[in-house]
């Protein structure tokens, strides 16, 4: 085992500090939403041949290696440059492109994606389709060389500020539901859209409800064939990045401090029995996880794929956020209620995590779909028996109300 | 970064589970639960011959020196099948008990004798009750001679000799080595949780014993081959934990209930879900484990605790879900389940509890944050 570099990836790591050396320092961000700076930023990573590492030359990349990717996220992460806002447009939406879309869309959309010139969204979910996205009900009609959009998107990530969006859509209430989608991109400044930003339970806005009331896209932005939306939407998730197991907020070194700093009985609180198990136990959780993302490092690093056997990082990572938050509210007692960040241990940063980690079990999966993905993908276990796949979309049933 | 096992550490596991398959099925061990042998002589000839019980010794005391990755493969690939070998004890503690502490004469002595599969040793720490411990320690050498009871020894039925930890009359913990078949031994079979491990209770009557070498400090030498066998026991328990998960997926896929197969739904899925993240999260800090036992780094007590711990946690899991997923047929002596189950518990407590491993890792810990 050897946990340095190869020689070609220590020569790539030198290369990127020495960028992010003489550029990082200035876009620093603590609010990784930010939009601040954020185009900027982007613009010099382009130009530094890091904005999009494993994309092939033709279409603006490098023409790097998935471990060339992981090495640049590693360090970038120092300087707290992680800008999220452009992670769905690169990571989910081009790659979508890169399949379905013409040379020439590829030539208008593809570099101001990539120089963070243009943002995109993507506009998946709805109120009565998460998990089940296949059970999405905006409906898509054929209107000449156009196709008419009313319906209803939610958890859209910068919908308000973006310029550009991929949508599936049903085209076809009679066709069974996996049969009668279809896939668009469109202009977000198109008449007829509304985005309303979610406040969430943090407080904080970071989607948005987007209502499509009579919105016009012509036929040339439709990707895939009609009816063919859901196969276009697979390629879409496949794409989405390799999750780091660190869903964010206190681990265990964080919980480790706290609980050296406070005190049970007189004593450190760390000394205390049942404290003591619970750090056991995140401690072998946390080293497994860190180890877990050494392996599948370790896999990308002699140039294998990522594969489903990663979603146990997102899974465990998330799982882990909660309860590591939850307990530290608990050590800091009844003072665990005060969010005031002068008055609470670590800047109130277990109680901003104990908000943020029910997000974290939901988006991009939830805690039961990641653990199907597991089952079926990874284990091998049969498919769910469906009673929704050969009726007609419009037969399904959809609870009281609908 | 190159996280993984070595490719020559590969060749032999794959070699093993090759060999394995064929030569230990589950019919072995079954042979020793329904007491028509004690352990598989044959399987361990073989295993003598591919230089499996030499890993871990010295080419000069007659051993391969193929390093504490192999080993850790080897157990693996053993603990997937539940071979009906003395591994754990004689291969790994015993062993690792005279490399470290052992004078030369006593490893010219033994070391080529066992890397040839002619002798067997186990370890004889446990006095009944409790985690292993300097004060828990009853079992006294006085001029050469070995007075106490120590139980349960894993093995001691089919081991030639044994390495005992006894303290001398200044108080002084140590490791001496006796020959099982001198004078004044009596050896008693005892029930145990896991049938297969051929476990005694051996008393000691004015036994005489030679110290093991005369370089150990201690408590810290007893620690130190509890450190490096938990690595390895944590590389068994990770091929145990696989071996279930196996097992429970091959069962959910082919038992039908309410007209479908019991794998496709959810509650089934979701628990052989947690099972492979729980094996998953065991096998990275095993690894870690098995690179600070190669480096012999300062952070092997701490890589061990934790491997060890994961591994207990992920193959108690993994036994106790395959029985559940195997519905009525899991309770029964005639499926497999039960084999696992047990073994799980065994080695989670052979070299102490879990309560004794996080004190253990909690005591590391504690020492890095105060520096």
């Amino acid at each position: 085992m050897d946990f340095n570099d190869t020689p070609e990836e220590a020569e790539f790591r030198t290369e990127v500090r020495a960028f992010l050396q003489q550029h990082g320092d200035k876009y620093r961000t603590r609010d990784s939403f930010s939009r601040k700076n954020a185009k900027e930023w982007q613009a010099i990573k382009a130009d530094a041949g890091y904005a999009a590492i494993t994309w092939p030359t033709r279409l603006g990349g490098r023409g790097g290696t998935e471990i060339q990717q992981v090495i640049y996220d590693e360090e970038e992460r120092h300087y707290e440059l992680v800008y999220n806002v452009f992670r769905v447009g690169l990571g989910m939406c081009m790659p979508t492109l890169f399949a379905y879309a013409t040379e020439e869309q590829l030539e208008r959309y593809v570099e101001p994606a990539l120089r963070g010139e243009e943002l995109w969204c993507q506009l998946f979910s709805e109120p009565a389709a998460g998990s089940d996205l296949a059970g999405i009900r905006t409906k898509a009609e054929q209107d000449g060389d156009e196709w008419v959009i009313n319906g209803q998107k939610i958890w859209t990530s910068f919908a308000d500020t973006a310029d550009f969006g991929i949508l599936l859509a049903r085209s076809d209430f009679d066709a069974p539901k996996h049969k009668g989608l279809t896939f668009f991109f469109l202009d977000m400044k198109s008449p007829g859209i509304e985005c309303r930003p979610i406040k969430q339970i943090t407080g904080d806005s970071h989607f948005c409800e987007v209502f499509f009331d009579d919105v016009r896209i012509p036929d040339n932005q439709r990707l895939g064939k009609i009816g063919g939306g859901w196969k276009v939407a697979l390629t879409t998730l496949m794409n989405e990045r390799m999750a780091v197991g660190h869903a964010g907020g206190p681990d265990f070194e964080e919980i480790f401090a706290l609980a050296q700093s406070l005190e049970i009985d007189g004593q450190p609180a760390f000394k205390n029995g049942a404290v003591r198990e619970k750090l056991v136990d995140w401690f072998i959780t946390c080293q497994g996880v860190k180890y877990t993302n050494f392996r599948l490092i370790t896999a990308l690093s002699q140039g294998q794929q990522p594969g489903p056997e990663a979603s146990i990082m997102k899974l465990v990572g998330a799982e882990k956020q909660q309860e590591i938050a939850s307990y530290g509210m608990d050590l800091i007692g009844m003072g665990g209620n005060v969010m005031d960040k002068e008055l609470s241990p670590m800047a109130a940063a277990f109680q901003d995590s104990f908000l943020f980690a029910p997000v974290s079990q939901v988006a991009g999966g939830t805690n039961e779909i990641m653990r199907n993905i597991i089952a079926e993908r990874v284990l091998g276990l049969p498919a769910d028996i469906r009673i929704d796949k050969d009726v007609p979309f419009r037969d399904l049933p959809t609870g009281p109300g609908k | 970064m190159n996280f993984d096992i070595s490719e020559d550490a590969k060749a032999v596991a794959n070699t093993a589970r090759d060999f394995l398959r064929e030569h230990s099925p589950m019919t072995a061990i079954r042979r020793v639960f329904d007491e028509e042998i004690q352990y598989d002589a044959e399987l361990w000839k073989s295993m003598a011959e591919l230089g499996w019980l030499g890993a871990g010794i010295p080419e000069k005391f007659g051993g391969f020196e193929l390093g504490g990755e192999v080993l850790c493969v080897l157990a693996e690939e053993i603990g997937r099948v539940l071979a009906p070998v003395p591994f754990s004890t004689s291969v790994s503690l015993a062993t690792s008990a005279i490399c470290a502490h052992g004078s030369d004469a006593q490893k010219c002595d033994l070391l080529p004798k066992m890397a040839a599969g002619e002798i067997i040793g186990t370890f004889a720490l446990a006095e009944g009750v409790g985690d292993p411990s300097p004060a828990r320690i009853e079992a006294v050498v006085e001029n050469g001679r070995l007075n106490g009871n120590k139980y349960p020894v894993a093995d001691g039925s089919v081991a030639d000799f044994v390495v005992i930890v006894a303290h001398d009359s200044a108080g002084d913990i140590g490791l001496y080595f006796c020959d099982l078949s001198a004078s004044g031994i009596t050896s008693t079979p005892i029930e145990s949780v896991d049938p297969s491990r051929n476990t005694v209770s051996l008393s000691f009557e004015n036994v005489e014993v030679e110290p093991l070498g005369d370089a150990w400090q201690g408590w810290q030498s007893v620690q130190n081959i509890l450190d490096q066998a938990a690595v390895i026991l944590a590389f068994e328990q990770t091929g145990g934990a696989q071996a279930c998960l196996e097992m429970a997926r091959d069962y959910a896929i082919e038992r039908y209930a309410f007209g479908r197969p019991i794998g496709s739904f959810q509650a089934v899925k979701h628990k052989l879900a947690n099972v492979y993240i729980a094996t998953e999260l065991a096998r990275s800090n095993a690894y870690y484990g098995a690179w600070a036992l190669g480096e012999n780094s300062a952070e092997l007590a701490q890589a061990a605790a934790t491997a060890h711990l994961s591994a207990c946690n992920a193959f108690q899991l993994a036994a106790r879900e395959n029985i559940q997923t195997h519905g009525g047929m899991g309770i029964t002596w005639e499926a497999d389940c039960h084999m696992y189950f047990r073994r799980a518990k065994s080695l989670g407590l052979e070299i102490g509890g879990s309560l004794f491993w996080q004190e253990r890792l909690m005591s590391q810990l504690e020492q890095q944050a105060t520096g």
